[in-house]
């Protein structure tokens, strides 16, 4: 595993929070997948040796929760919220405009390698519906001009960043 | 008859202009004066305040959490843990959000003054995935305390000494429910236990007795440690003591966070006064509300019985607009108050459709170890997705019954429960709907918005 100094030092720190080296799994991926950008096949018996653990004991973890992910996105993760409050304000539009902005399909990375769009369950903003999660951001009231005027301005940003890399 | 005022204790300082989520804004609205006092007083003081105030936990069983409190071993010489639920997961709940972004050092307070009570040395709060902003917040405020002798060693100079650590979710709604959320603390797949054995009060986080309490109501303890137990149930109505956030969302004019002495509301006031009543040219349909596992009302039926009123039975005739939004009134009713979360329908709503969309979150979050939820959860998605976007029978509304009377009591867990009361609630309440749906499909416009 070929991680950042910070990330090291990071793990070493939260495994100190538990008694059980074992409850520091999910930290542990949480931190690798900040740094590498998804969970690698390595990261699996990495982390069960770090903990003194199975490899399997990381794994069936990795396969449980919907966060973690086994493949690379796109730079922006764009998770749209599917759940009953946000559907009745138009949630599926929303998800819709974004797949529609940037050519691709939910669960997908945009042929641009820009975007991750994906649909998940409720983001707990139901009161200012639909919502988006945008990485760490979460963006509120969510129709669908303003999911093309936030597409538009992530276009904007990788246009600018692929003429500043020219 | 108007709304009461709304009575922000936990919310006092939510959406305040200029209050910030750091220590010294909290320190100047007086933060931490009440711990100082608590770590001065005899635990099981403040254990019999907790008790008198008839405080219920407000994550959704309404459970009292004095009696949670009595629970915990005390003798078995192992640790005791304190976890904090904070993975707001059930759908139309949002209230938790407010208090952790905002208000961090409220319910870091709360948690020191009830680890304290307890006898705790350590505690976690178990935030949801999706909050990366939330657990940043709290991991700040908890280093803020830290400093200055509010959370870890020695707290305000005693010789009690406390540590609270961020442990963050990934995604998964079943770490709300407790065995789940300590398996899942355990750095496993968050399948919930059996109980018994495995009640957390026993045999909880490495097998030691554990609390586990949800954020707000860990921030009604700081308001009782304050207060006294009695002023707190003095709020509210008899058994629905303190005060009560209900967050609205769907189809009203003003969706968002209420908060109201407990059981002084009723269905009516809130959604067309406080929220200001249904969308232009629209009328309410249906309403869940406790969190989209609560089973729906219709608008339009009527519940009937009696009930108590001091020491008197009498009779009541309610509609859904005349319900108090108490835990009791409402599960006299057929439902529950659940977590608070009130989700709105009007009459734009086909409840297939509103159905399907409630199925397909139960059906991605069931943990998968028990057969009947595993796959019952996943048919009743397949049976309404496909009567939605696919053929729909007349005979699908006995098929989805039949599928969802199987699951309750079948379980492990109480989502078990959770994923049949919505189909056995939405078919009992709009079966005509269900019924009439292959008809209803046939003329549905194109472009009209989908739930599924």
């Amino acid at each position: 595993m070929n991680l950042k100094a910070e990330t090291l030092s990071r793990i070493d720190e939260v495994i100190t929070h538990y008694p059980v080296k074992r409850s520091a799994t999910l930290p542990l991926l949480h931190l690798i997948q900040e740094d590498v950008g998804y969970i690698p096949e390595e990261a699996i018996t990495w982390i069960a040796d770090k903990l003194g653990l199975q490899p399997i004991n990381v794994y069936e973890v990795v396969t449980f929760y919907p966060m973690f992910r086994r493949k690379p996105i796109g730079r922006r993760h764009i998770k749209v919220c599917r759940t009953l409050s946000c559907a009745l304000l138009g949630g599926y539009k929303t998800c819709a405009t974004f797949e529609k902005e940037f050519n691709t399909h939910c669960g997908e990375v945009s042929p641009d390698g820009e975007v991750t769009v994906e649909f998940v369950e409720c983001l707990a903003s139901c009161g200012t519906a639909p919502v988006v999660l945008i990485d760490d951001d979460l963006y509120e009231k969510v129709d669908e001009a303003r999911a093309k005027q936030i597409s538009d301005q992530i276009k904007a940003e990788a246009k600018t960043r692929k003429q500043a890399a020219s | 008859m108007p709304a009461p005022e709304q009575r922000r204790i936990i919310f006092q300082h939510i959406d305040e202009p200029g209050y910030s989520n750091d220590l010294a804004c909290y320190v100047r609205h007086g933060g931490y004066e009440v711990l100082k006092k608590a770590v001065t007083r005899p635990p099981a003081e403040l254990i019999d305040e907790v008790k008198k105030s008839g405080l219920r936990g407000r994550g959704g069983a309404g459970f009292p959490c004095g009696v949670k409190w009595g629970l915990v071993d005390r003798k078995s010489g192992k640790p005791i843990y304190l976890i904090v639920n904070a993975d707001e997961s059930e759908p139309g709940t949002f209230k938790d959000r407010y208090i952790i972004h905002q208000d961090p050092h409220q319910l870091i307070e709360g948690t020191m003054i009830s680890c304290f009570a307890n006898n705790v040395q350590q505690a976690y709060i178990y935030i949801r995935g999706e909050f990366p902003h939330g657990a940043r917040i709290l991991e700040k405020a908890l280093a803020e305390a830290r400093a200055a002798g509010f959370v870890g060693k020695n707290i305000c100079g005693t010789n009690y000494s406390c540590d609270i650590f961020v442990h963050r979710g990934a995604g998964a709604y079943i770490c709300g429910e407790e065995t789940g959320l300590i398996e899942s603390l355990e750095g496993k797949r968050a399948n919930p236990r059996i109980k018994p054995p495995y009640f957390p009060a026993v045999l909880g986080l490495y097998q030691c007795p554990t609390i586990v309490n949800n954020v707000e109501t860990l921030c009604h303890v700081k308001y009782i440690a304050e207060h006294g137990g009695e002023a707190f149930a003095k709020i509210g109505t008899p058994n629905n003591t303190g005060t009560r956030i209900f967050c609205v969302s769907g189809h009203v004019q003003r969706p968002g966070y209420y908060e109201f002495p407990a059981g002084t509301i009723t269905m009516g006031q809130l959604l067309y006064e406080v929220c200001g009543g249904p969308l232009p040219g629209r009328k309410f349909k249906a309403v869940i509300p406790g969190g989209s596992s609560a089973k729906i009302l219709r608008f339009g039926e009527r519940f009937k019985g009696k009930r108590k009123v001091g020491a008197d039975l009498v009779d009541y005739d309610w509609g859904v607009e005349d319900v108090p939004m108490d835990f009791d009134s409402l599960a006299m009713i057929g439902t529950m108050g659940g977590s608070g979360g009130v989700i709105v329908m009007d009459d734009s709503v086909n409840m297939v459709e509103a159905l399907a969309n409630i199925n397909a979150f139960y059906s991605h979050e069931s943990c998968g170890q028990c057969t009947p939820c595993r796959e019952g959860s996943l048919w009743m998605k397949k049976i309404t997705t496909r009567m939605v976007h696919g053929q729909a029978r007349a005979e699908d509304a006995a098929l989805l019954k039949g599928v969802a009377d199987q699951i309750p009591g079948r379980t492990i867990c109480a989502f078990g429960e959770a994923c049949s009361w919505p189909t056995q609630s939405f078919l009992a309440k709009f079966g005509d709907e269900f019924k009439q749906y292959p008809e209803t499909k046939k003329t549905k416009a194109a472009d009209s918005r989908a739930l599924v």
